[in-house]
């Protein structure tokens, strides 16, 4: 079973928190499709034959594509790769995007899974973050995708945003159980290099929530969701039992994962590889036949053991022990024991059954937790 | 002989000693091509990056005046007051200076003690205005400064740029024309004074001297003073960009010796050399020895690489003998060794060539000056670490350094400056005005004192226009305690520092609050104390970590999040653990610092 990811590129504007590429220049899209399709067959083989069991279209904005152009894109995965038992195929749109015409369309393309960027049910928090729809129109997005058949949708939301109140996110969390979607992703907005949002704090234009008020933030969010009956699988993830996303999972799972398109990230279990992140030079060297869109990452045993400490443990199932002696060996294994001695004694992590996870307490401080076991 | 001229720059720090070697360089096409870049005497890479110089250099030059060829010895000096040490070496091998005075800055503090050095020497002194080219150029300004410093006329002052190269022609014919030759006697016994020494890893140990009588030839069995060792001038030559080979070196000249020496105790700077079967009678006066004047703990951070520190250590000092050190050990660090320093430049100039040219990552702890102690038993025991003072109840008295310190300044800055020095228990001695409303301030203070931030503090109370000097003077009761710093109860030795009575209570708020920024969040609170003895007299908290998760692994990208992570270990390797508290190492040194 593999996994197969295809990042669209376009956006309408630029959020203001956004580090990802994401270019607002339209003109080269037919391009990039035949790019897309072009690498597609270059890499036929990437998957080994693995049959696909998710798809999923993220970016970027792919609701900025037309149905006809999604459509020729999945069309073209499905005859290269084996795409006969695919379970879950999800496509990222954004809420002014949302039309009961673009959602029949959706559906008629198969797409059973809908994950709707929405992060704040606030106006002047949207405005803050320069995203390009109202909270209302959100709403409205919501249920315009479910009145037209599509109910497994999960919704992208941002805490910690400059001006943002306790308050203010527990409203959000509100609004968001009220629609009673059965998944949520949730993240603290980090300040990345060179966005604007970093440049207006560091201009001293806006002001960073502190780390207390994020701290309160997060255990609200744990709280108010698992009050309505979401399961926190993993550490930025919710949902109701048995609607976890199944691409995401392929994530932490070691399944083969292709990523096509510009700066698309692909894992074959032996390396790592992504593509060049500038639109225009990857259309450029895929249409020229070029082999070198990409970038690889071998693996060795120590950075596939961090990999997946890393992985497993910002998951709910954690690390599995047993699999960890037989996959990455006794020195590895003793050496993760040891390293997480002081946090089970201290109630970071704890041990049950034979798997190590991250407790209540942990999951907060999880990234020194896992940069402590991790192998440098 | 008569056409060997002998000198050397000297000038206050940054006036651009350097850049006008550079010219003269090029002007005599010592240099050509390629090879001239800018500072181009400053060869080591630390020199390069910082744009300072740290050591003297030595290069001889071929100038055709009037039909007649010289050679000129140039010696480039370094400006800091760290180094001062290496002016006094240079003047010595030389009979005139350089006195270069930046025509926006005028005369300061490190241009007059190098000036009352290169004339007690007997040095005629040229003076040179540079930097004329700069905007900001005051020239008559600057030379009456300089005319009521030397008592010269003004027609004797060279107006020139090292950047455009303006006078420097000009230069050179003053180098001829006012510098006396070397005296000496080619065919008497020889007589050769070291004013430096290199180590070079092909070459062994490189003694750079002056010919003051005689004549060296290659192959000479030769005989240094002050060890009495005996060696063969395997090699011997002339200084040019590189070492230039000759057959022989005669009175007046200068050049270097290569001889198979092993140690960089063997050569003594300001030892002479001499033939071992026709010597001279008596050795030159060589030069007093450098102490260094700040000690400070250097410790790996891996305590198995105590030995390679050592190694590491021992060849810096190949090419440094100011710098002393001896084993110690301390609870929180473990093996390390305790370094004098000539001064906090020094200090960090050492740490910086420990970490890039041995891979030696360091510790270095708060600095102190050395405390002579007079116990109730009458022993004096001279102390250089905190640990080492001997029990409060077996102390007669303690005595601190003291220096004279000269601080020249503005008028406009006077009031602020006085106040600095009195907060730094300076006692004012005199005050003189120099021109205009230039006025040099002479203060008795601890050497204590200055040790941390008076330097940067007087720069910035004066926004640049004062410059700083000084000179020990001797040794003064004290009334001293030991500060003691605790992190979550338990006292760290290697951060204990003593201070005067007087500033403990400050200083102790000072580092518990400086400690506070510099200990990252951990996940647990961190109590930081200060005490004396069982008195805590400052207390901060460190809250524990409440969250700390990031932004998601966008589409699949493992990589980029692993990365993070692995690199945020790789920084906790750079910390020490006290206890159950990981500092890091920059944290021992900049607790003191104010920012
Ligand atoms: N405008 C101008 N700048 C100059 C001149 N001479 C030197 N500088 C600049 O002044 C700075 C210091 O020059 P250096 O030659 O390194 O000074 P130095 O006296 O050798 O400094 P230390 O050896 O560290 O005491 C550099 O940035 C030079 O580029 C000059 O004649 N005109
Ligand atoms: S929609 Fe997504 S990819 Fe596009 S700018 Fe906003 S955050 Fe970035
Ligand atoms: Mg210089």
């Amino acid at each position: 079973m593999s996994a197969l990811y295809i990042h669209i590129p376009y956006c309408a504007s630029r959020c203001a928190y956004c580090a990802f590429y994401s270019s607002t220049f339209e003109g080269n899209r037919k391009d990039y499709i035949e790019a897309l399709c072009r690498e597609m067959d270059l890499r036929k083989e990437y998957l080994k034959g693995e049959s696909v069991r998710t798809i999923y279209l993220g970016g970027g904005t792919p609701s900025q594509l037309t149905i006809g152009e999604l459509e020729a894109i999945l069309n073209h995965a499905c005859s290269v790769f084996d795409c006969s038992s695919v379970e879950e195929l999800t496509v990222e749109v954004n809420p002014d995007d949302v039309t009961d015409e673009y959602v029949q369309g959706l559906r008629s393309l198969s797409v059973n899974r809908i994950s709707i960027g929405i992060q704040s049910f606030h106006d002047d928090e949207l405005k803050t973050i320069n995203r390009r729809h109202s909270a209302a129109q959100a709403i409205e997005a919501v249920a315009c995708i479910k009145r037209n058949g599509i109910t497994n949708v999960s919704i992208d939301l941002m805490y910690g945003l400059p001006g943002q109140t306790l308050d203010l996110w527990r409203d959000n969390l509100q609004q968001t159980i009220q629609l009673e979607v059965p998944h949520v992703s949730a993240y603290s907005l980090t300040y990345e290099e060179g966005t604007r949002l970093t440049r207006l704090v560091s201009g001293g234009e806006l002001k960073p929530v502190d780390e207390d008020t994020c701290a309160d933030m997060f255990s609200l969010l744990r709280e108010q969701l698992s009050a309505a009956g979401y399961v926190q699988y993993e550490i930025s993830n919710f949902a109701k039992p048995g609607m976890e996303s199944k691409h995401n999972s392929s994530y932490w799972n070691e399944t083969l994962y292709i990523g096509l398109g510009a700066s698309a990230h692909s894992f074959n279990r032996d390396s790592r590889q992504w593509n060049i992140s500038n639109t225009r030079v990857y259309i450029e060297k895929v249409l020229s036949g070029a082999n070198d869109f990409f970038e690889v990452e071998h693996l060795d045993l120590d950075t596939r053991y961090n990999d997946y400490v890393m992985t497993t443990l910002r998951t709910r199932k954690g690390m599995d022990r047993a699999h960890l002696k037989s996959a990455f060996g006794e020195t590895l294994y003793s050496y993760c024991m040891e390293n997480a001695k002081s946090f089970l004694s201290n109630g970071l992590l704890e041990i049950e059954a034979d798997t190590l996870r991250l407790t209540e307490k942990g999951i907060f401080v999880s990234d020194g937790i896992m940069s402590e076991l991790m192998k440098v | 002989m008569k056409n060997i001229r002998n000198f050397c720059i000297i000038a206050h720090i940054d006036h651009g000693k350097s850049t006008l070697a550079d010219r003269l360089l090029e002007l005599t096409k010592t240099v050509i091509g390629k090879d001239l870049q800018a500072q181009v005497l400053d060869n080591m890479d630390l020199e390069r990056e910082r744009g300072i110089t740290i050591k003297s250099h030595a290069i001889q030059m071929d100038y055709n005046y009037n039909g007649e060829k010289y050679t000129l010895n140039l010696i480039d000096t370094p400006g800091h007051v760290d180094f001062s040490y290496e002016v006094s070496r240079s003047i010595a091998a030389c009979e005139g200076a350089l006195l270069v005075v930046d025509a926006s800055q005028g005369i300061q503090a490190q241009t007059i003690s190098n000036l009352y050095m290169a004339i007690e020497h007997d040095l005629e002194i040229i003076p040179i205005l540079n930097k004329i080219d700069l905007p900001g150029a005051m020239p008559e300004e600057v030379e009456d400064q300089i005319i009521d410093l030397l008592g010269c006329k003004r027609e004797e002052i060279i107006r020139a740029s090292g950047k455009t190269g303006d006078g420097v022609d000009l230069i050179l014919k003053a180098i001829v024309e006012r510098i006396k030759p070397p005296v000496g006697d080619p065919d008497a016994p020889l007589q050769c004074l070291i004013f430096d020494s290199v180590f070079n890893s092909f070459r062994g140990i490189i003694a750079y001297f002056k010919v003051v009588n005689g004549t060296m030839k290659s192959g000479d069995l030769v005989k240094f003073a002050a060890t009495g060792k005996e060696y063969l001038a395997d090699e011997i030559g002339i200084l040019r960009l590189d070492m230039e080979p000759r057959k022989s070196i005669s009175a007046g000249n200068v050049g270097y010796i290569i001889s198979g020496i092993k140690t960089s105790r063997e050569v003594k700077v300001g030892d002479t050399i001499t033939h071992v079967q026709r010597p001279c009678e008596k050795a030159i006066a060589g030069f007093e020895e450098v102490k260094p004047m700040v000690f400070a703990g250097v410790y790996p951070i891996e305590t198995e690489d105590f030995e390679n520190l050592r190694a590491s250590i021992e060849k810096l000092q190949l090419n440094d003998a100011s710098l002393t050190f001896q084993p110690e050990s301390s609870l929180a660090l473990g093996f390390g060794f305790r370094c004098g320093f000539l001064g906090m430049l020094h200090m960090e100039i050492i740490q910086e060539r420990l970490d890039r040219e041995f891979n030696m990552d360091v510790i270095t702890t708060v600095p102190n000056v050395q405390y002579r102690v007079y116990t109730k038993k009458g022993d004096i025991v001279e102390v250089h670490n905190p640990s080492g003072l001997p029990d409060q109840t077996l102390i007669d008295k303690i005595e601190e350094p003291y220096i004279r310190a000269s601080v020249i300044t503005s008028t406009d800055y006077i009031g602020s400056i006085m106040t600095l020095c009195l907060g730094k228990r300076g006692e004012l001695v005199k005050q003189d005005y120099i021109s205009g409303n230039r006025v040099e301030l002479i203060y008795n203070m601890p050497l204590a004192e200055i040790v941390f931030d008076f330097y940067d503090r007087l720069k910035s109370i004066s926004k640049g226009y004062a410059s700083f000097d000084y000179h020990p003077e001797g040794m003064r009761e004290s009334k001293l305690v030991k500060l003691d710093v605790l992190l979550n109860g338990e006292p760290v030795d290697a951060l204990s520092t003593l201070t005067h009575i007087d500033n403990a209570y400050g200083l102790g708020k000072h580092m518990c609050e400086k400690l506070k920024e510099l200990i990252p969040r951990q996940q647990f609170d961190i109590a930081i104390q200060a005490a004396i003895g069982a008195k805590v007299i400052s207390r901060e908290t460190i809250k524990a970590v409440r969250k700390d998760v990031t932004a998601k692994c966008y589409g699949g990208d493992i990589s980029r999040k692993r990365k993070l992570l692995e690199k945020q270990k790789q920084g906790k390797k750079r910390m020490k653990q006290i206890g159950s508290v990981e500092v890091p190492q920059k944290a021992f040194l900049e607790v003191l610092k104010l920012d």
